[in-house]
């Protein structure tokens, strides 16, 4: 069956929209495969603006993992601008693909990778331009199978309407794997349609097909019980990990965009997963346990994308980079590289110690030392112990001493409000420590010329971790603790006006909160969201707290919830909850453990150094640790020409 | 320190390249062809690159410049073909010279333009054109940062013909195809001025979006109404004992076809 590109039709739309270049694709390294040639097309869609999609790691992966496969290919797709989508409606354009502009309904698969579950919306947008209808049970033979992947996947009951299945963890073989059997099922002529293939994926025990469970409701709202209602399903689905990182060194040939992006850099994995053990993060929890690249393998990445790029940064990614067993070689390895190319290296996500400033600058030897980032999380010392980030303030002063001592002249703290047990004592603390900072940093660097930015989001408890029972603090309250906090840091007359303020209201963090830890019973409210016209729930100026509170009382109270039910109610130990039956490997008795330990103010160490502490994924997943050293060292690169 | 004069396309889909998204792609692929760059001086050097004259997002070239300043001396036409190559594919590098006179941005007099109006009969855009020469002054209106402002669109407006389109494509609906010259002035006199020109003066309006190119860009010579290629004085002043495969430019120089096809 032909599939024709719809570029003729785009094209005379273009004119018309905001920064036509997203919606061309022809970026550098992108892939166009012949589409007769193919018998698997998987259409890969980050359901948020193009600016913040390109350069999503997880995306680029599979679309070059898939593309590199004979007889498959990946094309991708990326939420259109409002100015588009009424165009493509009023022409009747259906959603494509930037790479051929094929549309998305035309493919096998149309997978969207969920960082946020604030890309809902955007979903259901890019379906019914697609032509795809919303609901998974109203689609035909004819339609792409919708799956969801990425951290908010890990908890997909809210979208279970909208998906037909949905993959956990680590997607690079999990893609494969799921090609083959679309591949043989299409060769077969498609018996049983739809169904028989997602029954063949469901019975893998590694994806999720939501429609072959029932979820059973208690009279006061709660789940019973989630059940397969088919034969041959599995009762819970496992989570994917890539064990050898160095076996998968995507994206190879990162892309290159003519658009302007978020992140104008090439990124490194430089290890995957964190056992820190930080009870808020979930991240953390779900990426569990920890696997190194290794020191060469990196080196290798970056020289060959550097080539193929022609980035002038390198960021060398994980959830807390500095922890890498070789990191200091690495740092060491990459400077002196680099040193005469004016390329730029950085390490986000690094923890509070004076390493870390060594690290920084020796990344930094010849280039600017402007500002450092830490993450306290937490303003008091007690609060930093209900959520495990073990640094005491002596450690913080400490750090920025040498970072101001070093020639930095800014220090920005990043920290949470609303974590369980919190009072407003624990937030106002965040106050005193800005205070001490900047007080220590004009003694070590007898400069008044110095700043500390005190940067502050709303916390939301995530799934499959120890806070996945705690009660969200509401949005009035929030927004009350961090007035007290800004009032106290702004009436400081010796230190205020060397601290900066930034933080969000507690709105969005409620609808975070309603979608995190939702069940089947929310699809109703981001259905009449967008129906409503909401889109692009992660942008301030589209998001409105309003009308998703509208919508919610719309659908929710005769389904006898609402919000605050979500959100700001404690859980029991007994309850189910609505992602039990996705397997993070997570012990649901040590996450409980955990989070008395967290009411106790009990920290745990990392078990990278210690002994294990039974947080049960390595035995359940059948895999283990992965970390160096491997006592390799970078060499300086050979000159060919 | 060597200065290489490049002319560069914005051809097809990139067309809707804008000139800063092409000032990032193109300083990349500085990078990715090793282009020995000589830098500014500074907290953060930048590579010695001067753009001229941009066309605007969503028009098409044949005809824009660039000076790039080398730190080491290197063959021009082989640095043209490697650029070239790390450049996506309609953004190409279509001639290149070695700097041996001043004041290049001053050359840039004036443009050629292409205008492709699908759905426009061509008698119908004979007219419009007529009716917008005989005009002393036609003043249109375009948006800028400062609001709406007022301008004379004819005056800048050196020659501006219609012809028929159907002869390179027969079988297709009507289309009327305007070549025009238009002197660089301030305010600039851009294509879609001169079509709010022309729907004023003769209520011409194209049913879907005009697809312009611009094809040439600069000296003018006023009688001929012709433009010449800006490259040559350059290319001219090339020492007797030449360094580079001088000659004439790959892509047939940036001599501008007379009259219409």
């Amino acid at each position: 069956m032909p599939v024709e590109s719809v570029f003729p039709r785009l094209e005379a739309l273009l004119p018309h929209v905001q920064k036509p270049i997203q919606y061309v694709g022809g970026e550098l390294n992108s892939t166009v495969k012949p589409w007769d040639e193919c018998d698997v097309r998987w259409a890969l869609m980050y359901p948020d603006a193009y600016e913040v999609g390109l350069p999503n790691q997880g995306v680029m992966i599979l679309y070059e993992v898939l593309n590199e496969r004979e007889g498959v290919l990946a094309e991708r797709t990326y939420s259109v601008w409002p100015d588009l989508e009424e165009l493509m409606r009023e022409h009747e354009v259906p959603q494509f693909t930037v790479d051929s502009h094929r549309p998305v309904k035309a493919f096998d698969v149309f997978g969207l990778s969920f960082s946020t579950e604030l890309g809902y919306t955007n979903m259901l947008t890019a379906l019914d331009l697609a032509g795809i209808p919303l609901d998974s049970k109203d689609r035909t033979i004819d339609d792409p199978i919708v799956l969801a992947g990425g951290h908010a996947a890990f908890n997909p009951e809210p979208i279970a309407d909208f998906i037909d299945c949905a993959v956990i963890g680590d997607g690079e073989q999990a893609v494969l794997e799921i090609t083959e059997i679309i591949r043989a099922w299409k060769a077969e002529g498609r018996p049983g349609g739809r169904e028989e293939l997602l029954f063949r994926l469901a019975k893998t025990g590694g994806v999720y097909v939501p429609a072959f469970y029932d979820v059973e409701y208690l009279p006061d709202g709660r789940i019973g019980r989630v059940v397969p209602n088919k034969s041959g399903v599995p009762w819970r689905v496992s989570k994917h990990t890539v064990m050898d990182l160095d076996e998968w060194p995507y994206p190879k040939q990162p892309l290159v965009p003519l658009a302007e992006t978020v992140h104008e850099r090439m990124s490194v994995e430089i290890f995957r997963g964190c056992t820190r053990g930080c009870r808020f993060c979930q991240a953390g929890m779900i990426t569990r346990p920890v696997r190194e690249r290794s020191i060469t393998g990196i080196g290798e990445m970056v020289d060959k994308g550097l080539k193929a790029t022609g980035f002038e940064e390198v960021g060398l990614l994980s959830l807390s980079s500095a922890d890498h067993t070789e990191i200091g070689d690495i740092a060491k390895g990459l400077a002196d590289r680099y040193e005469e190319d004016k390329i730029g290296l950085s390490l986000p996500s690094t923890r509070v110690d004076a390493f870390n400033v060594d690290l920084a600058n020796e990344l930094t030897r010849n280039g600017r030392r402007s500002g450092l980032t830490f993450a306290p999380e937490g303003g008091s010392e007690r609060m930093r112990k209900v959520i495990n980030k073990m640094v005491s303030e002596e450690d913080l002063i400490r750090t920025v001493a040498t970072a101001y001592g070093n020639g930095w002249r800014q220090v920005k703290l990043y920290f949470m409000c609303g974590l369980p047990t919190e009072t407003d004592e624990d937030v106002l603390q965040i106050g005193d420590m800005a205070v001490n900072v900047i007080a220590k940093g004009r003694e070590v660097s007898g400069s008044n010329d110095i700043r500390c930015t005190v940067s502050i989001g709303g916390f939301v408890p995530k799934p499959h971790t120890p806070f996945q029972w705690a009660p969200q603090l509401s949005a009035e309250e929030t927004d009350a603790r961090l007035a007290k906090l800004r009032d106290k840091i702004r009436g400081d007359k010796k230190y205020g006006r060397s601290i900066g303020f930034r933080y969000h209201d507690g709105k969005p963090g409620i609808v975070e909160g309603l979608l995190s830890r939702g069940d089947r019973r929310i699809g109703s409210v981001i259905r009449a969201v967008y129906e409503d016209g909401g889109r692009f729930d992660g942008w301030r100026e589209h998001f409105s707290y309003d009308r998703w509170m509208k919508c919610a009382e719309q659908t929710l109270p005769e389904q006898g919830v609402d919000v605050a039910w979500y959100t700001t109610r404690e859980r029991t130990y007994e309850e189910v909850l609505p992602w039990d039956h996705l397997d993070s490997g997570l012990d649901k008795d040590w996450l409980w453990e955990d989070w008395q330990d967290a009411l106790d103010e009990t920290e745990v160490e990392d078990c990278r150094w210690t002994p294990c502490f039974d947080c049960g994924v390595c035995p359940q997943m059948d895999t283990s640790i992965q970390i160096g050293p491997t006592g390799k060292k970078l060499l300086p690169l050979s000159v060919v020409k | 320190m060597q200065r290489i004069r490049l002319r560069y396309t914005k051809r097809g889909r990139l067309r809707f390249t804008s000139h800063r998204d092409f000032q990032r792609a193109f300083e990349r692929a500085l990078r990715r062809a090793e282009v020995p760059m000589a830098y500014s001086a500074g907290f953060t050097p930048h590579p010695k690159v001067s753009y001229a004259n941009a066309a605007p997002t969503g028009t098409g070239s044949e005809a824009e410049y660039l000076e790039i300043q080398l730190a080491e001396v290197r063959e021009v036409e082989q640095l043209r073909k490697l650029l070239d190559e790390s450049l996506p594919a309609g953004l190409d590098i279509t001639d290149a010279v070695e700097a041996r006179t001043s004041s290049f941005a001053e050359r840039l007099e004036a443009s050629v333009w292409e205008l492709r109006l699908d759905g426009v009969e061509p008698a119908d855009a004979e007219r419009a054109v007529a009716a917008f020469l005989a005009a002393e002054q036609v003043d249109v209106q375009r948006r800028t940062k400062n609001g709406l402002r007022t301008f004379d669109a004819r005056g800048a407006v050196i020659r501006l013909e219609a012809r028929d389109a159907a002869a390179d494509r027969p079988g297709d609906g009507p289309c009327a195809i305007l070549r025009l010259v238009v002197r660089h002035a301030t305010p600039a006199v851009r294509p879609d001025d001169v079509l709010s020109g022309l729907r004023a003066t003769a209520d011409l309006a194209p049913p879907v979006p005009a697809a312009v190119t611009r094809l040439a860009q600069g000296l003018l010579d006023e009688e001929s109404g012709t433009v010449t290629d800006p490259l040559a004085p350059d290319r001219d002043a090339a020492p007797a004992f030449p360094t580079t495969a001088a000659g004439p430019s790959p892509a047939g120089g940036a001599q501008v076809p007379e009259g219409s096809a």
